[in-house]
């Protein structure tokens, strides 16, 4: 409760300039000030989010996010540890898009050293990558939509969902914790099999099942009086409160950092990029449904250009050479020794890498003191600026939104909290 | 082509453009790795804030870190990393201070900084002056130190459990159930300044001198020693050291020589190395051995003997 109890009518101000009637209603009077605790453990805050709310009635005056609570120490733990053993750590960020975190890393490791990586490399990183914004994409959409009470599309994208994860497993062995980026490279090249599959699930099972569950939401009476006009974000603020990805594309500004500042193969693809023309929760949506398009149209091109080739740079001091080879060759094995116990050194110097991951721009700045291990890793995550913006998006408008306004952040707290 | 990271061209004229600027506040512009980074005196930050966005178009605010660096004297670096969507550029702002120094904030130019420079007060202990919500972030409600600098311990100082006696959420001093491993990959052979575990006699560096293994008794406190435990066998004493400081002493010459041409007693030509080049200190040494020992007298050791 707070001590101010303040006698106002509802939405006094947010209806500014619209035909509504503001008279008041039986009982508003006594109606004052009052604070909840949404969370930490709450289905619609999509993992630990704490949210101090000041409501007056069921208007939302006020919202104090309170995070970290899935505080891991990644970035002190990453000091402490070689370049190739910090990897890992960046899966279980933002463990919805594992590989998206990855890439910045890898990048920004390849920055340092200035590493050249082949073809069929950055060809794969690309697929995998786009592979992952779709499989973020599922599970955020279909949170989205179950958070404003439709249910059947969930469990149709999660279908699709569970077919990306089964596509990381055939790759690298694991569903989600794939650690398959490497420096210089991927950890191990794709069989023939699975590139032919993945071209059939984009060209049948995907457009298929996604289209269907779309179609039950995006025209839905009920989903958009859920969405449209809902934290509405102009241009503007969107940059001011450091949106990227989804979010600032839903604000109408065309940014993508794969267009703009290309890495590995993206320069040679051709997507487009969808924005938004109000800056709604519908449209930070749409953005994403249609993002899942251009991100299998990338797909079909990775798989129709691909080169064959080495899968990993061949530069032995930060490559190591596989298993077979280290058995064979004295110099392998050497290699092989080192790298796994002492691991490269990273020359000197600072690099601040950001990727277009899912979410947004998710960058890496890494600062190297020349040791085996990086100084200071600092990690930039999507959902902590988007977080911040939570009070001014959620100000005037109804508690049940505030599920809406979440879904369309698309949040997930192992990568805000770190 | 090189590395496959993000490309970035370079802003022309930004040099120029910076200087112009910014003037004084201005205090090194370095373009590195296809990067621009300034360091701008900490006074000026937020004004300096102000005429980047507003004259060379960054618009957003990406990110703030802290490095901590406990060597210098304004041990901590806050790095602000600014984009500009129209100009498709990043540029870097750095300013350094220490633990007592605020660093004036920005959140008056962009709104975001609020919960980044949040973190970086967390983390690293960098007062914001001018920050309505200086809170700490990501720690714990409660927590003590800022984790991040240097010489925090990884482990941190308390952990929590579940108490099934007390049914809440106790709070305990850290207690490590194996010792912290820290290795170190300083080669030996490339300059390790300091002395190797186990390797404590080659007695370590100049600068860090090695303790070395603890010193041997001297023969007279060995049989000194003996005495006191009263009338035991003395062990024969220790076979004279093999020395080969002149040619003579290694056994080689022409009477070694000759007793290798001659043929042994199973045709073979040489004589095992060992057994046909003896030197008169292993001789000796055989001698004592195989004769039956008279009970040993105190001596005085004599010179040159060795």
């Amino acid at each position: 409760m707070t001590d101010a109890p303040e006698v106002k009518h509802h939405g006094s101000d947010m209806f500014e300039g619209y035909p509504v009637d503001t008279a008041d209603t039986p009982g508003d009077q006594v109606v004052t000030n009052y604070t909840i605790n949404f969370g930490p453990q709450h289905p619609a805050a999509h993992g630990v989010l704490r949210m101090i709310m000041e409501l007056d009635g069921e208007i939302i005056e006020r919202v104090d996010p309170h995070v970290g609570l899935l505080h891991r120490g990644t970035e002190k733990l990453i000091e402490y540890k070689t370049y190739l053993q910090a990897l890992p750590y960046f899966d279980r960020l933002d463990y919805c898009s594992p590989l998206g975190m990855e890439h910045s890393y890898v990048l920004a490791i390849e920055k340092l050293l200035d590493l050249e990586v082949p073809e069929r490399a950055q060809y794969l990183r690309v697929l995998f990558a786009e592979l992952t914004r779709i499989c973020n994409h599922m599970l955020n959409i279909g949170a989205h939509v179950m958070d404003v009470g439709a249910m059947t599309p969930n469990l149709w994208v999660f279908e699709l969902r569970e077919d990306c994860l089964n596509f990381f497993e055939r790759a690298s062995g694991a569903r989600m914790h794939s650690a398959y980026f490497r420096p210089g490279g991927v950890h191990q090249d794709v069989p023939e099999k699975l590139l032919v599959d993945i071209g059939e699930w984009i060209d049948g099972r995907l457009p298929e099942l996604f289209g269907d569950a779309m179609s039950l939401v995006i025209d839905n009476r009920i989903f958009k009086q859920r969405n449209v006009d809902i934290a509405t974000v102009s241009k503007e603020d969107a940059l001011a409160w450091g949106f990227s990805g989804p979010m600032i594309r839903g604000s109408g500004i065309a940014w993508d950092l794969r267009k703009s500042q290309p890495y590995d193969a993206y320069a040679k693809m051709e997507f487009d990029i969808p924005v938004g023309t109000r800056g709604d929760c519908y449209d930070r949506f749409m953005v994403r449904v249609q993002e899942v398009y251009q991100s299998a149209r990338i797909i079909k091109q990775c798989l129709r250009d691909m080169p064959s080739g080495p899968i990993a740079s061949l530069d032995r001091k930060v490559v190591p050479p596989k298993r077979g080879e280290m058995k064979q060759s004295m110099e392998s094995l050497i290699h092989h020794f080192k790298l796994y116990t002492e691991g490269f050194h990273v020359p000197a110097g600072e690099v601040y890498v950001a990727t277009e991951s899912p979410k947004g721009e998710f960058g890496v700045y890494l600062v190297s003191d020349g040791t085996n291990k990086p100084y200071r890793c600092k990690i930039r995550p999507t959902a902590f600026s988007h977080l911040q913006a939570m009070d001014f998006m959620c100000k005037g408008h109804m508690l049940a939104d505030t599920t809406a306004i979440i879904g369309a952040i698309d949040v997930v707290f192992g990568e805000c909290d770190r | 082509m090189a590395h496959p990271a993000p490309l970035v061209a370079r802003r022309d004229g930004l040099g120029e453009a910076l200087a112009n600027l910014l003037g004084d506040d201005l205090v090194v512009h370095v373009h590195a790795a296809d990067e621009d980074s300034i360091t701008v005196r900490r006074e000026a930050i937020a004004s300096v804030m102000v005429q980047l966005r507003d004259q060379l178009d960054y618009q957003q605010l990406m990110e703030i870190a802290g490095v901590d660096y406990p060597d210098r004297a304004e041990r901590f670096e806050v790095v602000y990393h600014l984009l500009s969507v129209t100009k498709n550029h990043r540029l870097r702002i750095r300013v350094s201070t220490d633990e007592a120094t605020p660093v004036p904030s920005i959140v008056p130019v962009w709104p975001v900084a609020g919960w980044l420079e949040r973190e970086v007060f967390d983390m690293y202990g960098v007062l914001f002056s001018g920050n309505p919500d200086l809170r700490r972030i990501l720690t714990d409600y409660g927590f003590q130190g800022h984790p991040q600098r240097k010489d925090f311990p990884l482990t941190g100082y308390t952990e929590l459990r579940y108490s099934e006696e007390d049914k809440r959420v106790v709070y305990e001093p850290v207690r490590l159930a194996q010792d912290f491993r820290n290795f170190d990959f300083m080669s030996p052979w490339e300059g390790a300044d300091y002395v190797l575990p186990g390797d404590e006699k080659a007695g370590g560096t100049h600068e860090a001198p090695g303790k070395g293994a603890p010193t041997p008794m001297t023969a007279k406190e060995v049989d000194k020693a003996d005495e006191k435990a009263g009338g035991l066998a003395k062990a024969p004493p220790p076979p004279t050291p093999k020395t080969t400081e002149s040619p003579a002493q290694t056994g080689a010459g022409a009477k070694a020589d000759k007793a290798a041409a001659k043929p042994s007693k199973d045709g073979a030509k040489a004589k095992p190395a060992s057994r046909s080049a003896k030197t008169p200190a292993t001789k000796k040494a055989e001698k004592a051995d195989t004769k039956p020992r008279a009970p040993r007298k105190p001596k005085a050791p004599k010179g040159g003997d060795a």
